[in-house]
């Protein structure tokens, strides 16, 4: 694994194809008066987790909202499920995003409704579940986290480790093929961060959930990562597994790995 | 600029009346928005209304008393109310209250990223938060119009009573001896695209919000101000238009 990662990534995603690729990125580029994402292409196999490092303002979140068609791309393709996202109708979007749980950044609380209601939410829109069961699903995911109690609270009344947690419950509620989720462990306590990653890698080999992972805890990076990517400056820097990045010694990795929270 | 800005609100608007023909249609948020929007005015309306009926009516009564008119006071104060200070009071007055709410909320919305994470959850937020907030105001300024016409006159009842000693019973038969449903039905359905105006500027000014709280605070007065000159100049036209089509009006 060199510097010169992101060849290799796309002739890497060219091996691995069909439905056991869940998600796949090709040459994608954005700008926004600047370049902001230059040619990123990455693979990532169904039920596997993907973790995205880099520093801040490399396009990380960028390339999350890509895939879930906030961002549309200027170039390239993104594949989910072997469909691609961009110039898709809006109605067959919708399609795809019900399928993938999206934790944003700063999590992105409904605020004018309460905190299970924010759970609850995905599924009073897209399932036909009796009040009740709704409940009973949202309060569940709720417990998972961490928040059983917190059901009737605002979302202003939370700590933003708590909003993330929330964040997390509501991504997850409809047990989503695909979870992309935006460092779901910044400014969690170190206990809390493992809950997560914990609650995370459970989603992953129990159901079979595909991650992708945005984080700048390499702790977090070593526990959900089967395959790593670093980003930097809008492109792949490297990419490859934890015993690829280890033996990587392209200076801007051996700094990530080296340090515990870097970023 | 500006011209792209305006060009940009013009498509906001026709994409809300498109949208609002289109399935899913949202009845429990636009439930919500009525409530929010219709409702809660209520009382900013009725209060109002009725200063503003007082007001009128000792004006109506300095003029009128002149010409020894006096029995004209309720029907000379119901038909300024009814056919253009009513609607455009309301209409003013609402462009503050809701203008400023749904500027502010859905600024505020787009730049915490909730109206990302309503698209994200498969949600058509244009549709979802605009579409539903156009509709509420629709239907609610024409109805918030007639509670200002009504609580005018009961203020111009409540300054005439003080005046004259007038009878509820007296004063309201006068009041209803001229107008007639042309004085009050398109003057009041005007108000329609009053509220339109209202939700669509607002709407369009919260969404594209950017640069955080700052540009909050922004587009809710924004919001206010750009809401209120086009409802002062479509009146105009919306006036034009009345008088075009109802000719008897002018007599
Ligand atoms: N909607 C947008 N408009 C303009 N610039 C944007 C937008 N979204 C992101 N950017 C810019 O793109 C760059 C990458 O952002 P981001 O993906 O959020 O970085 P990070 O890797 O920290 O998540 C930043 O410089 C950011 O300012
Ligand atoms: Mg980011």
């Amino acid at each position: 694994m060199t510097a010169a990662a992101p060849a290799r990534a796309s002739s890497a995603a060219e091996v691995v194809s069909g439905p056991e690729v869940a998600l796949q990125l090709e040459g994608v580029t954005k700008s926004f008066g600047r370049r902001v994402l230059d040619g990123v292409s990455f693979s990532v196999p169904t039920g596997t987790g993907l973790v995205i490092l880099g520093r801040s303002g490399t396009g990380k979140s960028v390339t999350l909202r890509t895939i879930i068609g906030l961002v549309r791309p200027d170039s390239g393709r993104v594949l989910v499920g072997g469909e691609d996202v961009v110039g898709m109708t809006r109605d067959r979007l919708n399609e795809v995003r019900k399928r993938i749980g999206f934790l944003f950044q700063n999590a992105a609380l409904f605020d004018s409704i309460s905190v299970g209601e924010n759970v609850a939410f995905p599924l009073r829109r897209h399932t036909r579940l009796s009040e009740r069961e709704i409940r009973t699903r949202a309060t569940e995911k709720l417990a998972q986290v961490g928040l059983a109690a917190e059901y009737t609270r605002m979302p202003a009344a939370l700590s933003g480790g708590m909003r993330k947690r929330a964040g997390l419950a509501r991504a997850m509620v409809l047990d989503p093929p695909l979870l992309l989720a935006d460092e779901p462990s910044a400014g969690l306590d170190p206990l809390t961060s493992d809950e997560i990653d914990h609650l995370l890698l459970q989603q992953k080999e129990q159901s079979r959930t595909t991650l992708v992972v945005v984080t700048h805890n390499m702790a977090s990076a070593r526990r959900l990562g089967d395959r790593l990517l670093m980003l930097h400056e809008g492109r792949v820097r490297a990419e490859g597994t934890l015993e690829e990045f280890e033996r990587n010694a392209d200076p801007m990795v051996r700094a990530f790995l080296s340090s515990p929270n870097a970023g | 600029m500006f011209v792209e800005g305006a060009g940009e609100l013009s498509l906001f608007g026709f994409r809300a009346i498109r949208d609002a023909f289109r399935p899913p249609f949202e009845p429990g948020e636009i439930l919500r928005q009525l409530h929010e929007l219709g409702l809660r005015s209520a009382p900013l309306i009725a209060v109002s209304g009725l200063a503003v009926g007082v007001v009128l009516s000792m004006h109506t009564r300095a003029s009128l008393e002149r010409f020894g008119a006096e029995s004209m006071i309720p029907a000379g104060l119901a038909m300024a109310l009814v056919r253009e200070t009513g609607p455009l009071t309301a209409a003013l007055l609402l462009s503050g209250r809701i203008g400023a709410g749904i500027g502010a909320e859905l600024g505020a919305m787009r730049v915490t990223e909730q109206i990302d994470a309503l698209e994200a959850s498969a949600v058509d937020a244009f549709k979802y938060l605009v579409v539903t907030r156009t509709l509420a105001c629709v239907i609610a300024l024409p109805i918030l119009t007639t509670l200002m016409n009504f609580s005018g006159m009961l203020g111009g009842f409540l300054a005439e009573r003080a005046a004259s000693g007038m009878s509820l019973r007296l004063y309201f038969d006068r009041s209803f001896s001229l107008i007639d449903v042309t004085d009050y039905v398109p003057a009041t359905l005007k108000t329609m695209v009053f509220g339109f105006i209202i939700a669509i500027t607002s709407s369009y000014l919260g969404f594209t919000t950017s640069s955080g709280t700052e540009g909050v605070g922004r587009a809710s007065t924004r919001a206010v101000v750009l809401s209120s000159i086009l409802i002062i100049v479509s009146n105009v036209v919306l006036v034009r238009l009345i008088f075009f089509v109802f000719p008897g009006l002018q007599r």
